[in-house]
Parts: C-alpha cells; sequence; structure tokens
C-alpha cells in the first residue's frame, strides 16, 4: 500500500523525472514526506514563479518534461506567470499543486484558491484530481499532453486528503484521450505540392520558428536548407535552430531584426514557415508583410494555420516528419531544380548584399562598455557552444542579434510573454539538467532584481551559473521607447541603488565583481568563466544605448529604424 | 454575425468551462447556449451561438477543436441543420381574454403547460423567430415572463467525429525520453 503522495512519486518516476523545482507548504507536506525518501532530486527555489521558470529552462535545456511543485492558494497562483510563459512559447511543464481536502473545498478555506479555475486558461490542460483512484491516470495523461502534439503546461491539482489516502498504486497502461487530435504526419499530397512550389520559386525564403527546436528537427532543417539553398531566418524562439554559423542563416526577423532578414521576408516570393506563427514581433504591420510572397506553413498545430496570414499550402504536421518527407519529395523532384536556379542563385547574392551592407555589427567604445561590446565578448567566449538564458529586455535584443548558437537548446529566452524574472531561474534550471555545460545567466539590472532571490539556491545547489548583469541603470527597453516615442521623458525607468554586486554576491557566499572599464572587459568574462563556481559579474555599460535596427510598433517590418537619428541623450 | 457551433463533449468537470472560457478569452459576447448529456451519458452535446467577426469563424472552430474535451467541434451556421428553441411564456390575462390566447396559442403550435386564474403557462417550441413572433403577440395580451432554452440544432448530414485511440504509455513516454 502507497499513500497518494507515493503515488504521485511514482508516477514521476516512471516518467523518467528527475528533478523537480518546488517549494512546500500546508497541503503538499504529505508529498514533502514523500520526498523524504524519494531518489527524485528536489531543487528548494525561494518563489514558486520561479519553480516554474526553472522548469522551463530545464525543459528548453533539454526537450523533456519539467516539473514543478507549489503549494494550494498563493503557491498555485504564484505559478501563474510561469504557466502562462510556458503556454505562450510552447514548452512541456507539468505543475503539481497541492489543494486543500476535498471536503474544505469551495468553502473559502485557509489558502484554498480555485486553482483549476484560475489555470484554465495558461494551461493546455488541467486536472483537479478528487479521488486516489483517478491519481495515476492524470498524472500520466498530464505528461503525454505536455510532451506531445504541440506541447504546453499541464496542472495537476491534488487535494490534501488524495495526498493521504492509501491505495495501491495499478500501472496505468494506455492513455485514452479520444479528443486529444495530434496530427504528425504531414499529408502526402500537400508535401508533393510543397516540393514543387519550392522548386518554382524564384526568391524562396525559410522563415523557421521555435517548432523546429520542440520537433527536433534541426538536423532536417539544414538538410531542407541546404538541398533547396536558401536563405532562412530564424525567429527569436529558433535561434540555434540553424547554425548561427551556417552560410544561409540570416539572423533573426522582427521587431529588432536585422536589416537583411527583414528585406528578405518582404522581397521573398515564398515563404516556408516552419513551427512558426507569423507573431506580430516577427511580420510588423500585417498587411504590410511579405506581399509577394506565397506562403507555405507547416505547424503541428492547426489552429496556427491561417491565424494571422493566410497559408497557400497549409501542411498539418510534426516540423521533423514533415521536413524528411519534403526532402525526400524534393530529392524525387530534384529535375525541376534548374528550373529557376538561376533566379535563385540572383536571389541569394540579394540577400548577401543585404546582409554585407547592414550587418549587426557590436558598437565598442574606449571611454564606456557598450552594451553590445559585451555581448561580443560573451559571443568570443562561447563559441556559439554556451547555453545562455537571457531575460526581457535591450539585453536579450542584443544577445539574440549577436550571439552565435550552433546547436538547438542553448539560447533560453521568455519569447511570447516576455516576462522579467525569467533569465536567472531558467538558467538555474538549464544547469540542472546540463551540468557540465556553460551556463551564461545575462540579466538586466531590472530583471536581476526580480530574482535576487535565487542566488541562495544557486549557493546551495552549487550550480556554477555565470551571471552577466548588463547594467545600464535603467529598465532600457521602456526608457528606449520613451526616448524614441514619448520626446525622451523619462518617467520611471531609471534604477537607481543597484546593490554592491561584490557585497551582494558576497552576502550568499558567492564571488562577484563589477567591470566598467572596457579595456577590463575581456579579462572580467575570462575570470568570471574559469571560476569552477557561480559568479556575478556586473558589468556598468552606457545608459543609453538604443537597440536597432527597431522597427516601430505598427510599422510594416521594411520601415526599419537602422540607427539613432542623433546621439540619444537624456535631459 | 451570429455563429452557431455545435460541440460533441466529454461530459466531465470543467469542459464547459473551457468552451466559454474559451470566448470569453477573446471577448466574444455568448448569444445562447446549451447543453445536455447525449445517449452516452460520458458525453454531452452542446449548442452555442456566439457573436463573431466572419474572419474569425473557422478560427474559432479551430479553437476549440483543440480542447481535450471536446471531440468534434462544427460550425453549422450555414450548414444543412434542424434549429429550434423552447421557450416558456406566462402570460397573465384577464377573464375574457382566455379564449382568445388559447386560439392564438394554437397557431403558433403553443401549447398550455399550466392553468390558473390569473393566466397560463404556455409552451412554444420552433426557430428563434418564430418565438419571437409568439412572445410579440402575448405581450400584447398582457405582462408576460419568457423563459428561453437557447438554440438547440442537429446537423442533417451525419459527421462522425475522427477519435483518438488509446496510446500505449510507454510510447508516451517514450516521446518524453
Ligand atoms: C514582469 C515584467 N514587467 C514589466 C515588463 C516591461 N518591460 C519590458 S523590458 C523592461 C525593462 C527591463 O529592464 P532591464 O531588466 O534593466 O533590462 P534592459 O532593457 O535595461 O536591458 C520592462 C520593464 C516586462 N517585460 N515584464
Ligand atoms: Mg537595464
Amino acid at each position: 500500500m502507497l499513500n497518494g503522495a507515493q503515488i504521485v512519486l511514482e508516477c514521476l518516476r516512471r516518467e523518467k523525472v528527475e528533478c523537480i523545482f518546488g517549494y512546500p507548504g500546508g497541503v503538499t507536506l504529505p508529498l514533502y514526506d514523500a520526498m523524504y525518501d524519494s531518489p527524485i532530486r528536489h531543487v528548494l527555489v525561494r518563489h514558486e514563479q520561479n519553480a516554474c521558470f526553472a522548469a522551463e529552462g530545464w525543459a528548453r535545456a533539454t526537450g523533456r518534461v519539467g516539473v514543478c511543485c507549489a503549494t494550494s492558494g498563493p503557491g498555485a497562483t504564484n505559478l501563474v506567470t510561469g504557466l502562462v510563459d510556458a503556454m505562450m512559447d510552447s514548452i512541456p511543464v507539468v505543475a503539481i499543486t497541492g489543494q486543500v481536502p476535498t471536503r474544505l473545498i469551495g468553502s473559502d478555506a485557509f489558502q484554498e484558491a480555485d486553482t483549476f479555475g484560475i489555470t484554465r486558461s495558461c494551461t493546455k490542460h488541467n486536472f483537479l484530481v478528487k479521488t486516489l483512484a483517478d491519481l495515476p491516470q492524470a498524472i500520466h495523461e498530464a505528461f503525454h499532453i505536455a510532451a506531445t502534439g504541440r506541447p504546453g503546461p499541464v496542472l495537476v491539482d491534488i487535494p490534501k486528503d488524495v495526498f493521504q489516502a492509501r491505495g495501491r498504486y495499478a500501472p496505468v497502461s494506455s492513455i485514452h484521450l479520444p479528443g486529444y487530435k495530434v496530427v504528425t504526419e504531414g499529408h502526402a499530397g500537400q508535401i508533393r505540392r510543397a516540393a514543387q512550389m519550392i522548386w518554382e520559386a524564384k526568391r524562396p525564403l525559410v522563415y523557421a520558428g521555435g517548432g523546429i527546436i520542440a520537433a527536433g528537427a534541426s538536423e532536417e532543417l539544414r538538410a531542407f536548407v541546404e538541398q533547396v539553398d536558401a536563405p532562412a531566418v530564424c525567429t527569436l524562439m529558433a535561434l540555434g535552430a540553424l547554425p548561427g554559423s551556417h552560410p544561409n542563416f540570416v539572423s533573426m526577423p522582427g521587431m529588432h531584426g536585422s536589416y537583411a532578414a527583414n528585406m528578405s521576408m518582404s522581397e521573398a516570393d515564398l515563404l516556408i514557415a516552419l513551427g512558426t506563427r507569423f507573431d506580430d514581433r516577427v511580420t510588423g504591420k500585417l498587411s504590410g508583410f511579405a506581399p509577394h510572397a506565397k506562403v507555405i506553413h507547416v505547424d503541428i498545430d492547426p489552429a496556427e494555420i491561417g491565424k494571422n496570414r493566410a497559408a497557400d499550402l497549409p501542411i498539418v504536421g510534426d516540423a521533423k516528419r514533415v521536413l524528411r518527407k519534403l526532402n525526400q519529395a524534393l530529392a524525387d523532384s530534384a529535375e525541376l531544380k534548374p528550373l529557376n536556379e538561376a533566379a535563385r542563385a540572383a536571389w541569394r547574392e540579394r540577400v548577401g548584399e543585404w546582409k554585407r551592407r547592414h550587418p549587426l555589427e557590436p558598437e565598442f567604445s574606449s571611454e564606456e562598455i557598450k552594451p553590445q561590446h559585451l555581448i561580443s565578448e560573451m559571443d568570443r567566449i562561447s563559441g556559439g557552444e554556451a547555453i545562455v538564458a537571457s531575460d526581457v529586455g535591450q539585453h536579450q535584443m542584443w544577445a539574440a542579434q549577436l550571439m552565435r548558437f550552433n546547436h538547438p537548446r542553448l539560447w533560453i529566452n521568455s519569447g511570447g510573454l516576455g516576462s522579467m524574472g525569467f533569465g536567472l531561474p531558467a538558467a538555474i534550471g538549464a544547469q540542472m539538467a546540463r551540468p557540465d555545460a556553460l551556463v551564461f545567466a545575462l540579466l538586466g539590472d531590472g530583471g536581476f532584481q526580480m530574482s535576487i532571490p535565487e542566488l541562495a539556491t544557486i549557493a546551495n545547489e552549487r550550480l556554477p551559473v555565470k551571471i552577466i548583469v548588463m547594467n545600464n541603470g535603467h529598465l532600457g527597453m521602456v526608457r528606449q521607447w520613451q526616448a524614441l516615442f514619448y520626446h525622451n521623458r523619462l518617467s520611471q525607468v531609471t534604477l537607481e541603488g543597484f546593490p554592491d554586486p561584490e557585497k551582494l554576491a558576497g552576502a550568499y557566499g558567492l564571488p562577484g565583481r563589477m567591470v566598467e572599464a572596457p579595456g577590463e572587459l575581456r579579462r572580467a568574462l575570462r575570470e568570471c568563466v574559469e571560476e569552477p563556481g557561480p559568479y556575478l559579474l556586473n558589468v556598468r555599460v552606457s545608459p543609453f544605448e538604443n537597440v536597432y535596427p527597431m522597427v516601430p510598433a505598427g510599422a510594416a517590418i521594411t520601415e526599419m529604424v537602422l540607427a539613432p537619428p542623433q546621439p540619444v541623450e537624456a535631459t | 454575425m451570429l455563429q452557431l457551433i455545435s460541440l460533441l463533449m466529454e461530459n466531465k468537470p470543467g469542459a464547459l468551462m473551457r468552451v466559454t472560457g474559451l470566448l470569453t478569452a477573446r471577448g466574444y459576447n455568448i448569444e445562447s447556449l446549451s447543453v445536455a448529456r447525449t445517449l452516452d451519458p460520458e458525453l454531452s452535446r452542446m449548442s452555442i451561438v456566439v457573436e463573431v467577426e466572419p474572419p474569425q469563424r473557422a478560427q474559432l472552430i479551430k479553437q476549440m477543436n483543440k480542447l481535450i474535451n471536446v471531440l468534434q467541434a462544427v460550425d453549422l451556421t450555414e450548414a444543412a441543420a434542424v434549429r429550434r428553441e423552447l421557450a416558456l411564456v406566462r402570460v397573465r390575462v384577464s377573464r375574457e381574454n382566455r379564449t382568445v390566447i388559447l386560439k392564438e396559442a394554437e397557431i403558433f403550435g403553443a401549447r398550455p403547460v399550466d392553468s390558473s386564474l390569473d393566466g397560463f403557462a404556455l409552451e412554444v417550441t420552433g426557430d428563434p423567430e418564430k418565438i419571437d413572433e409568439f412572445i410579440a403577440v402575448m405581450g400584447a395580451y398582457g405582462e408576460i415572463e419568457v423563459t428561453r432554452s437557447g438554440l438547440v440544432a442537429v446537423s442533417l448530414e451525419a459527421k462522425k467525429p475522427r477519435l483518438s485511440p488509446p496510446v500505449l504509455k510507454e510510447e508516451g513516454i517514450a516521446q518524453n525520453a
């Protein structure tokens, strides 16, 4: 006989869960008691939001389901931001929350919240388990739903008496969700037609999104790009899907995308959209987006096809399987390749010219460390191989522009939700999953201050995370919008009182320092990376730098502002 | 425009909330909604009438089909389907009008289901326009109180839901490994 809490852990063991990120409380006491004897590792974070972000970091670094756990009421409500984040970026997470005992549900009991109702819209699916008999099925279904199809977060809410009830664990042999429709194999006829459209195109562009990473389709993407020899843009969620050093790679498109990426989108006659959802930050004004292009749209979620942009050729399926078949179909129809090869060669030349004329280049100064300078130094050390868990803001955009990622699952960031406070806990999750990898947490001084308590988790778990704070003394991204669109009336964006990094890190028993001289940056960064354990490096960068190119909100993506009209100074 | 959606869904706690939540998250107003179990007590059939921008119709059906508790969502707005609504109308009438009211009700195929000295309770079914008319006519005779069921619809073309077969748990786990 086991109790419900032990059954939960048995289910997790069978799902091959290695690590749970969580925070205990009254109604999860039975679960934490069972954990006392469990081989599954539990990482005690300092806030439940960070448990979910860390589980996401784990999932984003591995492709496997990340698990987080919180108590009822405030514990569960603290998970909400993380769940929405995982939902927006299609990250597989299972959240286990405690609930007040079944007989008290609905009575406004102590620490009762309607977790099932609150998280309905923040999850791919959720469960409220009311009897022990339903428990194993619910947990296994949760993992199945989180990991398959378009991945996403699933929450299982478990009342305390269900944790305490005793029963036998009957292994769950099958999962039957008759209404859970996942189409993985693309339609063969559509794939053949796609091959034909591709060979007929004169200016094809591959537009790859996070679905490539979710599907583990990087190899297939690379083979595809090389077979067609088309330029390829990777969205913020897809950086690393194609190696950053690949000659066909054209950087990120969209609001802070490169000139070449946005021009290619606008001039292409065929967009091959793979696992991507035509997000507004990519397309800018939809009516002006890729006006000359036909669209082949491959996605595992049929609701994404035609949502923002009509598809001329829709293919519902898993990106990996579809690309395999598409590569075959292209090989089978290779006699069509020469048809427009000359036009495609000219197109490649044109895209190359855009890349040469308007490269994304770091800026340097001898007086101060430019933010781009910091990123370029990080890139040097990383060589396209390090994990970078980024927070949200200017630093995120500069990293997305300037860092190379030669593999998928190295670039970890909050794309769809853009939640500040994501970077540090996500780095914890990633480092737990990949203990030997070099993991940078790249943070703004704003976002870092939302997650400082996690320094304790890093110290406790001895995680060698390299925390790089790009300290511009501002909520930089908001300041940039105020500077450009609100007459530089800087309102509530100055961050005064940033703590002394050496003392701050020291208080947690970690090494830390500040660097502000451009000439010292390289050495400071090397020391940070060479330190065997965690390290906090606070990098003072120029306070008024803006991210360019920039497409103003609501404009077409060709209406890029490439550089500041004049040096922007605060008054 | 008004879109008519028919849903076949699992009869589970929270299933209704998922459907309505999807609509409220998009700021849509539900005109009417009716739901009850089917022959198979594990399933429910829901008919929804909702105000949507025409280009969003297909998207809404896709989003509903994504819900794990929904086995099938179909757009019946322009489909061959029978649409009916039921209304219970309580009408207060003076003595001298009693027979007139009953005659009038008969024209609409409405039946008295309760009678008292103050008046009648009448039951009428039909398409919404007929119900509207009936209510208007009854209102002319005196004070009325109305409860409408909302539209229920049945498609005339049998469209079998495509259900997913059970998957062995090992497969599920393999995806995770
Ligand atoms: C939780 C949350 N609150 C507010 C915002 C709005 N926001 C976006 S970027 C940004 C500034 C971030 O400042 P900082 O962390 O210092 O990064 P920087 O832009 O300076 O690199 C803010 C406030 C957000 N994205 N997330
Ligand atoms: Mg800042």
